[in-house]
């Protein structure tokens, strides 16, 4: 990492702002959404997948990864960081195991990932990440849990959150539509529900994964995505002819 | 000391192990385990230095997890092995090598073969039909060469196997406890009732 580098690139300026940081969160304010929301005893998290070139093969570019069999991350920004910091994480995860004989918390590779983001910019010669992640996972308590990281090295618990393009607007929507205790199917249509906000074409650019206290993670084919947005829309047009006025004689 | 041995049948591998652990002349427990699961198809069995052993093995069951993890695909059989053996070479000229004899039983979901591979503290690596470790080889491995054919089926299989337990229940000075014989086939790893 540092070697002979000692000049640090993140300052301070100021006014107490580490410009390099705020630039890094903008960097994730431009990538695609992410979006993840804890149920009673599920977690989802949903992405928006940038419309498939032509050419590509789409099965290689993979935003939700996992890092071990019961941690599952999304993340919004870099990409090329992003590869970077999960393969550190899965890394620490087995690592974890070697010595301590357990499966890592949630917490624990959050706090982890967190820290790691946080040397980047403290460290000299280096720039911090340029991701922002969405950790979901069961722990061996059974109790879902989601955690969010940013580029200053900050990490917090959520109940429902959303990172990258539009994140504020989804955030709202999902503050305005949450409940305490939701079943799976609740879950999963509040996730798609969110990211219909943001992703204007519809269930093939959005790509779900579900984790329920099995901690086996799953992910929904698009035909189960596209039912879900069927449904979404029927009951968005239920709604619209309940608020239009009676039609005039 | 540890007798570890295994054969390849039709469509499945099948190891066996005696469970004792042994300190000097105190028979310390029976029900050791001296197996880990490297990933759903591929198990490894281990002898020699007791420290030595869980060290490795469980040191080599991680890297083969976090290959799983890192590429989305389980590694095959001949690969972990082939991994095993550069990890031992390289422990060989070290300080203080690892003192582990390996037996790595694997079922390819690539190409539906079985393998078996018998690995020493030397980081000699062969790809054999069946193997055996430790002082009970000497008697399984003239059994296994009267009676063993490539296509053999599981239940022929825990037949042979069961032969070699009794050939070393009735000639080995020491007492052998129950042995634990795993399965590997398409279906994954599962414990049989030798």
């Amino acid at each position: 990492m540092a070697g002979s580098y000692d000049r640090a690139l993140t300052v301070f300026s100021p006014d107490g702002h580490l410009f390099q940081v705020d630039y890094a969160l903008e960097a994730v304010r431009k990538g695609s959404c992410a979006v993840g929301v804890r149920g009673a005893d599920v977690v989802v998290l949903g992405v928006e997948k940038k419309s498939v070139l032509k050419l590509q093969d789409d099965r290689t570019v993979k935003k939700i990864c996992m890092l071990d069999e019961h941690v599952c991350l999304a993340f919004a920004g870099l990409s090329a960081d992003a590869r970077v910091l999960v393969n550190k994480a899965r890394i620490e995860c087995q690592s974890h195991r070697l010595t301590v004989e357990d499966a890592v918390s949630i917490e624990y590779i959050t706090r982890y990932i967190a820290g790691v983001q946080q040397k980047y910019t403290q460290s000299g010669g280096v720039r911090p990440f340029g991701i922002s992640t969405l950790i979901m996972g069961f722990d061996s308590d059974k109790v879902p849990k989601l955690y969010q990281t940013d580029p200053s090295g900050v990490y917090s618990a959520w109940k429902a959150n959303s990172i990258g393009r539009s994140s504020k607007t989804v955030r709202e929507f999902l503050e305005k539509n949450y409940k305490e205790d939701m079943s799976k199917q609740e879950t999963i249509k509040l996730a798609i529900k969110s990211l219909l906000e943001v992703v204007q074409t519809g269930a093939k650019n959005i790509e779900i994964a579900i984790m329920g206290s099995d901690s086996i993670i799953q992910r929904l084919e698009l035909s189960e995505i596209e039912t879900v947005v069927a449904e979404i829309e029927a009951e968005n047009e239920k709604e619209k002819e309940k608020t239009k006025p009676a039609s005039t004689q | 000391m540890d007798t570890l041995f295994g054969i390849t049948g039709k469509d499945f591998a099948i190891t066996a192990y005696d469970s004792k652990a042994v300190a000097s002349i105190t028979l310390m427990k029976i029900g050791e385990d001296k197996s880990r699961e490297l990933n759903p198809h591929t198990l490894m069995l281990f002898s020699g230095e007791p420290g030595d052993g869980v060290h490795f093995s469980e040191y080599i069951e991680r890297n083969i997890k976090l290959y799983g993890i890192r590429h989305g695909i389980e590694m095959s059989p001949r690969a972990v092995a082939s991994f095993a053996r550069r990890e031992l070479a390289d422990s060989l000229r070290s300080r203080k090598p690892y003192s582990v004899n390996l037996l790595i039983a694997g079922f390819d979901v690539k190409t539906n073969t079985p393998s078996i591979f018998w690995l020493d503290h030397l980081a000699s690596l062969a790809d054999v039909p069946f193997a055996a470790h430790g002082y009970g080889a000497y008697y399984c491995l003239s059994l296994l060469d009267r009676y063993h054919r490539p296509d053999i089926t599981e239940e022929e299989g825990i037949k042979l196997l069961q032969k070699c337990v009794g050939e070393l229940r009735s000639r080995m000075i020491i007492n052998m406890p129950d042995f634990v014989a795993k399965v590997v086939n398409k279906d994954g790893i599962r414990i049989v009732k030798l």
